[in-house]
């Protein structure tokens, strides 16, 4: 690696204050910061002189890696679910990656070419390291949207968020909502008609001239969109594209038409293993966020009524159904944007769980509430902590005034 | 009373000495005294060049209190008074003459008298603040501990001297009478020595910070505001012991010379702010390597150059290990090497390695806060410090009181800083919270 480091060294005067690259100062320390370990080292005194081995830049990508299995798996279904609205034989297991691929490709490099070009520009304008957090952002936008979404769209999207959520409250680290789900909350909002109901879930064309093209006119619902708009009399009937009754199995393999990346509970699994092995999602909310969600769920089970329709998805059907899954083990795990106590921790998820299943149940005009339940999470963890830190405070005064008596 | 702490860490690093017999006395011929080693105190010279000095007579005072005085470790003739930007006192300079004349002190004076003009009550340190104490404020206890779990440390208690227990006794005496409260001695499983008459002998139980004197505190009797108590360790309780009976200051003390880049780790005899360039005569490794020489351990210590430094105070030990500002390494960020060292589990191989050789890298660049929950694992006492480092940040003097500033100092906060993924200089932050807290409240 000596030549690229020599390169680097050659080039990298270019790119100081005066160089005639200096505008591109930021870009510049990003990628080489990246290829190499930044040569800074420990304060002389009054500070550590050994620091440990893990920076931001490993932990980001650590999440990235355990979301691979679910955009693998996306990729996958996109094409299974296009061939089955084609009604044409299943043709193995390339063709269907790789016209999820086709698929999802233009979508993972329209949302890192916007969000991280507004990062660069920023991290310049403020003579600042560029930050890893759009690593994982760039990766989730993708995941959580509809297939069909267009890619304009996602552009508009992905940079209202990054700008407005995050850049104007000081960049990543101090935003206050997560970045991925705002943007997929803009486009619910902002574009309701593409986005949501029976056109969006399963891509319909050709990619790039590759595949199968379906009928005109067709649709096909998520699940949960079925459950909304059935009438709920006499029990739940899920049907497939192909018209075939969906499983529970199938909800947790991930075969069924949903948002690319969240419709396999197993894929979700293995992501959270990864996150938790390496000691990097939290499982206090995790584990809160379906106990949350589990109880939710038994209660309006044993309440349910034709007037909510989803109120007859059983506990289990709840975890497996929708973005739920998804938004547990990534979105709400978001450090950031957490709560940051551990007290707070176990409190946030357990909210995020009710109100998901709150949501998704007893208000029909949401079939999904998983995203607006983080962003609930999100808006009220700050006054979650500050009453477990509270509590911490409490207990100093009354030492104080028990030591003054 | 018995506490055993669970949350803490305990870094594995090369170059530790397992025998802490002296190897060897070294003799140097010059010594210094470091005012900045004395958090708070103002120096003034209480000598000019070319003075003849004894062991324990005053080179610098405090500029508050002229009456808290810095001593000269060795006998000899005053070689330079080292200053800095704006005349700051950087460094005096002693040059032994190789005798052993000591000032000879009254033992029968005032205690408070005989600690400030012995030097000795500029060793104790107070909470809050972790600065030398102001006289006129008498201590709602006094803290002492007799154990370092710092890294590469050695025991304190293993070169006490033959007397110690009469040494500590009369110490505990004389102190007691400085203050309303008790004065506690925490020590861990391995004392030797029994009770000590007039002190609470406290067992502490647990991995690093379990022997800094601010995590005892917090777990036995925590610093609530407007309070104060004194701080020193169980080598500079002996020493006053020691003066009380002999009259005079004993300016020994062994030190630990260990680290990675150390060739044969072992404990030296010498004397307080001794030359390192002599310490480390010999022992360390043929290198070209860039070296970083640390007065202390690699948490809290004070770098300082190996030809022209000095053993700064209060420390015992030498940690020399690779600075590592030449070091290429390629993605860093991705390596599974066993090699590096972190108490993280996203490198899952580090079990493997049963001590590491770390260098001074940042290993990542400055971030804000991103992962939590981080700090709660190594910090064994009551205080969030997450929230208690934004509150020092916004400068926000109600905030950093509720969150216990007075109970913190950086040394407790060190293993914090070590963990953070967003490299944070955590200590750093700490001591210009407790300097601002300072200077607006005094």
């Amino acid at each position: 690696m000596k030549p690229l480091r020599k390169f680097l060294d050659r080039i990298k005067p270019n790119f100081e204050p005066g160089g005639r690259l200096s505008a591109l100062h930021s870009v510049f320390d990003g990628f080489e910061t990246f290829l190499y370990t930044p040569h800074s080292t420990s304060a002389r005194q009054g500070a550590v002189h050994v620091h440990d081995s893990v920076d931001s830049k490993r932990t980001m990508i650590i999440v990235v890696l355990a979301l691979m299995p679910c955009l693998i798996m996306g990729m996958y279904n996109t094409g299974y679910q296009h061939w089955l609205a084609c009604g044409e034989a299943i043709p193995g297991i390339w063709p269907l990656l790789w016209y999820g691929l086709l698929a999802v490709l233009p979508r993972i490099v329209v949302t890192y070419v916007v969000g991280l070009g507004i990062e660069f520009i920023v991290a310049q304008v403020r003579r600042e390291e560029i930050q890893e957090g759009f690593l994982v952002t760039g990766i989730l936008i993708p995941l959580i949207c509809p297939i069909e979404t267009p890619l304009w769209m996602i552009a508009v999207a992905t940079a209202f968020s990054v700008i407005f959520v995050k850049e104007v409250f000081g960049g990543t680290g101090y935003n206050i909502f997560n970045v991925a789900l705002v943007a997929r909350a803009v486009l619910f909002f902002g574009y309701p008609a593409q986005m949501s109901g029976d056109k969006a879930f399963v891509a319909t064309g050709k990619m790039f001239g590759f595949g199968p093209v379906a009928p005109d006119g067709f649709t096909c619902a998520t699940p949960l969109g079925q459950i909304a708009t059935s009438g709920g009399e006499g029990g739940l009937h899920l049907t497939g594209i192909d018209g075939s009754a969906i499983s529970a199995w199938d909800a947790f393999i991930g075969l069924i038409p949903g948002s690319f990346g969240e419709t396999s509970v197993l894929c979700i699994l293995i992501g959270a293993a990864i996150l938790l092995l390496a000691g990097i999602g939290e499982w206090r909310i995790m584990i809160s966020g379906v106990a949350g969600a589990l109880v939710m769920g038994w209660i309006a089970n044993s309440c349910a009524t034709p007037l909510y329709p989803a109120s007859y998805l059983s506990p289990l059907d709840q975890l497996l159904f929708g973005g739920f899954a998804f938004a547990i083990v990534f979105m709400a795990t978001d450090p950031v944007t957490a709560a940051r106590t551990n007290t707070g921790k176990w409190i946030y998820g357990a909210l995020i769980g009710v109100m998901a299943v709150l949501i998704r149940t007893y208000n029909n005009g949401y079939p999904e509430g998983a995203m607006l339940a983080v962003l609930l999470g999100n808006a009220l963890a700050p006054l979650i902590d500050w009453c477990v830190v509270r509590a911490n405070t409490r207990r100093r005064m009354a030492r104080l005034n028990t030591s003054k008596n | 009373m018995k506490i055993k702490l669970n949350k803490g860490l305990d870094l594995r690093i090369a170059g530790a000495t397992t025998d802490t017999k002296p190897v060897r006395t070294v003799t140097p011929g010059l010594a210094a005294v470091m005012p900045d080693d004395f958090t708070g105190l103002m120096p003034k010279a209480a000598v000019h060049e070319g003075d003849e000095v004894a062991v324990g007579d005053a080179l610098l005072f405090d500029k508050a209190h002229p009456e808290i005085k810095v001593v000269s470790p060795v006998a000899g003739h005053v070689k330079a008074v080292v200053r800095g930007e704006r005349r700051k006192i950087m460094r005096v300079i002693v040059e032994a003459d190789g005798s052993d004349r000591a000032k000879k002190f009254d033992t029968k004076a005032p205690v408070l008298d005989l600690l400030e003009n012995s030097g000795f009550f500029a060793m104790i340190r107070r909470r809050p603040y972790d600065t030398v104490p102001v006289p006129d404020v008498r201590p709602r206890d006094i803290f002492v501990t007799a154990f370092d779990t710092a890294p590469l440390a050695t025991p304190l208690t293993d070169r006490l001297g033959d007397n110690a227990t009469r040494e500590l006794e009369t110490a505990v005496k004389a102190l007691a009478t400085l203050t309303d409260g008790k004065v506690y001695i925490s020590h861990d499983p391995t004392w030797a020595l029994g009770d000590i008459t007039g002190a609470v002998m406290v067992e502490v139980e647990g991995p690093h910070p379990a022997g800094n004197v601010g995590i005892q505190i917090a777990n036995i009797a925590p610093v609530n505001k407007g309070e104060t108590v004194w701080t020193l360790d169980v080598v500079t309780l002996v020493k006053i012991g020691r003066l009380l009976l002999t009259g005079t200051v004993d300016p020994t003390v062994y030190v630990a010379v260990t680290g990675p880049e150390v060739s044969t780790p072992a404990v030296l005899r010498t004397v307080e702010g001794a030359p390192l360039s002599d310490l480390l005569d010999g022992m360390l490794h043929k290198t070209d390597k860039h070296l970083r020489v640390i007065s202390g351990n690699v948490l809290t210590g004070t770098a300082d150059d190996p030809e022209s430094g000095f053993l700064h105070f209060p420390w015992r030990q030498i940690t020399v290990i690779d600075e590592g500002d030449d070091v290429d390494e390629f993605m860093g960020w991705a390596s599974v090497s066993p090699d590096k060292m972190s108490a993280h589990r996203s490198l899952p191989l580090h079990w493997l390695r049963r001590a590491f050789s770390p260098d001074a890298r940042l290993l990542g660049g400055r971030r804000a806060m991103i992962i939590s929950g981080e700090y709660d694992k190594v910090l064994p006492m009551d205080v969030m410090a997450e929230y208690l480092l934004k509150a020092i940040n916004s400068r926000n003097i109600d905030d950093m009181e509720a969150l216990g500033i007075y109970e913190v100092a950086p040394e407790d906060l060190a293993l914090c800083e070590y963990v953070d993924t967003s490299k944070l200089p955590v200590q750093q932050m700490v001591r210009d919270g407790l300097d601002y807290l300072r200077k607006e409240l005094e």
